[in-house]
């Protein structure tokens, strides 16, 4: 469903800046799987979701979304095959505009848009019903401004806007990184119902290891611009944080030692 | 004083395209000081050219957005400052519109135009003329909602609202911001076409300091009328447009000069920027308006 093939991508190049985020990464998504990217900072996590988005492109390699070559398509002309939340709970929605109009703009994601109204009560309808799937009475508040709504709750909206449609691909960016434990766990089970409702092939970037081994069936992980470690769902059901952190620890002294040999 | 009322109603649909790209897009757009002449100048010369006035009205639109189609490009494309892609559009339109009309003033005394039916009939300045005007802003105001409530006008409104987001839901943020700069110096044209025809002649002067009374209408009406809605924004807009002319022409009855008008534009919108920020006038609105919440507070 998703392929990248030996993507490479260099920042600054030419400079004293110059960082190598992406060092050759091949990942293939079969259809309805759900991989979640583990790593440190820098590793090349978010720079690949950006990749898959448009918001970026690679200076080699292709990324083909079920049998389409988007890589060279801008981040707007390949939407229609990607949902994505944001980290930032602000990002996914616009604040002056009510939750009707909001999910009326995701539901003609990618599609060619006429002078035909935006919200019809058929649509809204179909957004109340929607909206009682999430379970925060945002369905009794459909002419709301999105603006007036909390982090979590714009969250969970986001998430809804980016599964109702139908994309090929979901694109999760760290989307429970900055909400307080409790709405990242209802974050977190939402993403999951809604992921299986759907069967959204998905790829989720995660800073949180617990959250990385509990949803998806599939952990990647990454280190330096690399995937250093990918675990199936038989090997990841296996795996605890413990385990996980020993493995980077193991992989990234390896390399540390290489290093040392090479001086 | 029903005169300023018959100008403000036809100058609202000036301040409805500057509300567009001003409140709708983010976009403090300078071309209409430009535009606003240039469609003054297309309609004079169609007209006196002998075209139909309703016909060289609709031609004073289409340029209008053409110019706002230039100031899209060049700020999109060109990737230049939006504040700056609007003044060197304006500046361009100096020499373009002098092309057009051939001379600096365009007199259209004896010809027939859009209002000439209400003058030879003697309803200029009476309940009768400001009913017809008022039908006409009104009518542009509800297109303008209507507009802004479909598919493609959400699109555009998210534009101004949160570019990355739309972009992600599938939309050429540049598109839009090229088509509403169109649609809203359309509008602004559409407006200098009429005052023309109104006042009976085109000056190559008439459009400076325009985007200040756009402005102003813009502001001051939001301020006193709200903007919750789409709906009541834009008749904010329309009586902000009255409001702002009936107040110029009450400074001019006190004795002030019509050379001091620039002045008092400038600080009519200073006074409405600042004035909301001043925490007296706020607890004054509170009690006023004891039903109307807090909005800005409420977001969590």
């Amino acid at each position: 469903m998703l392929d990248l093939s030996n993507i490479t991508k260099t920042f600054f190049p030419g400079t004293v800046n110059e960082r190598k985020a992406l060092r050759g990464v091949d990942l293939h998504l079969a259809p309805g799987e759900f991989v979640t990217v583990i790593g440190s900072n820098g590793a090349g996590k978010s720079t690949i979701l950006n990749m898959v988005s448009g918001k970026l492109r690679p200076d080699t390699g292709s990324v083909v979304i079920d049998g389409t070559d988007v890589t060279r398509l801008a981040d707007f002309q390949r939407a229609k095959y990607i949902g994505r939340v944001f980290q930032d709970p602000m990002a996914g929605t616009a604040p002056t505009m009510s939750i009707e109009q909001n999910m009326a703009m995701a539901l003609e994601r990618g599609k060619r848009r006429g002078l035909a109204l935006g919200v019809t009560a058929a649509k809204r309808e179909r957004f109340t019903e929607e909206l009682k799937s999430l379970e925060l009475g945002l369905e009794r508040r459909l002419k709301a401004k999105v603006g007036l709504l909390s982090g979590g709750q714009r969250q969970a909206l986001s998430l809804l806007m980016a599964t109702f449609s139908g994309p090929k691909i979901l694109l999760l960016d760290e989307h429970t990184a900055a909400l307080d434990p409790q709405r990242a766990a209802l974050v977190s089970r939402l993403t999951a119902e809604l992921v299986e409702r759907h069967h959204l092939t998905t790829l989720m970037v995660t800073h949180n290891m617990e959250q990385a081994l509990t949803l998806g069936t599939r952990l990647v992980m990454m280190h330096d611009g690399r995937i250093i470690l990918d675990l199936d769902q038989e090997r990841k059901s296996q795996m605890t944080v413990a385990d996980l952190l020993h493995e980077f620890e193991k992989i990234k002294g390896a390399q540390l030692d290489d290093r040392t040999m090479l001086q | 004083m029903i005169t300023a009322v018959e100008l403000g109603l036809i100058y609202a649909i000036m301040a409805l395209g500057v509300y567009l790209t001003f409140r709708i897009l983010d976009f403090p757009d300078l071309t209409v000081d430009g535009s606003f002449t240039t469609g003054a100048a297309v309609a004079a010369v169609g007209i006196i050219n002998g075209m139909p006035p309703i016909a060289a009205t609709l031609l004073a639109f289409f340029a209008g957005m053409a110019a706002g189609i230039v100031t899209g490009l060049l700020h999109t494309k060109g990737k230049i400052n939006g504040l700056l892609a609007g003044i060197l559009t304006m500046i361009a339109l100096y020499s373009i519109n002098l092309r057009i009309m051939g001379k600096a003033n365009l007199p259209l005394l004896r010809e027939e135009t859009l209002v000439t039916p209400l003058k030879e009939a003697g309803l200029l300045g009476t309940g009768l003329s400001v009913a017809t005007f008022l039908l006409v802003a009104l009518a542009i105001k509800f297109l303008l909602d209507w507009f802004l409530h479909t598919d493609t006008g959400l699109a555009m409104q998210a534009t101004g609202d949160n570019e990355e987001m739309i972009r992600s839901l599938g939309v050429s943020t540049d598109n839009q911001k090229i088509l509403g700069l169109a649609l809203s110096n359309g509008l602004v044209a559409l407006c200098g076409g009429l005052i023309a025809q109104y006042q009976g002649f085109a000056d190559i002067g008439m459009g400076i300091g325009i985007i200040v009374a756009g402005l102003a209408s813009v502001i001051i009406g939001q301020a006193i009328f709200g903007h919750r809605l789409i709906l009541i924004a834009t008749l904010a807009v329309v009586l902000g447009s009255v409001l702002y002319r009936v107040v110029i022409q009450l400074a001019l009855q006190a004795g002030l000069q019509p050379n001091d008008m620039k002045l008092i534009s400038a600080v009519l919108v200073v006074v409405a920027l600042v004035l909301p920020q001043w925490s007296g006038f706020r607890k004054l609105a509170a009690r006023l308006k004891p039903a109307a919440p807090a909005e800005k507070e409420t977001v969590a």
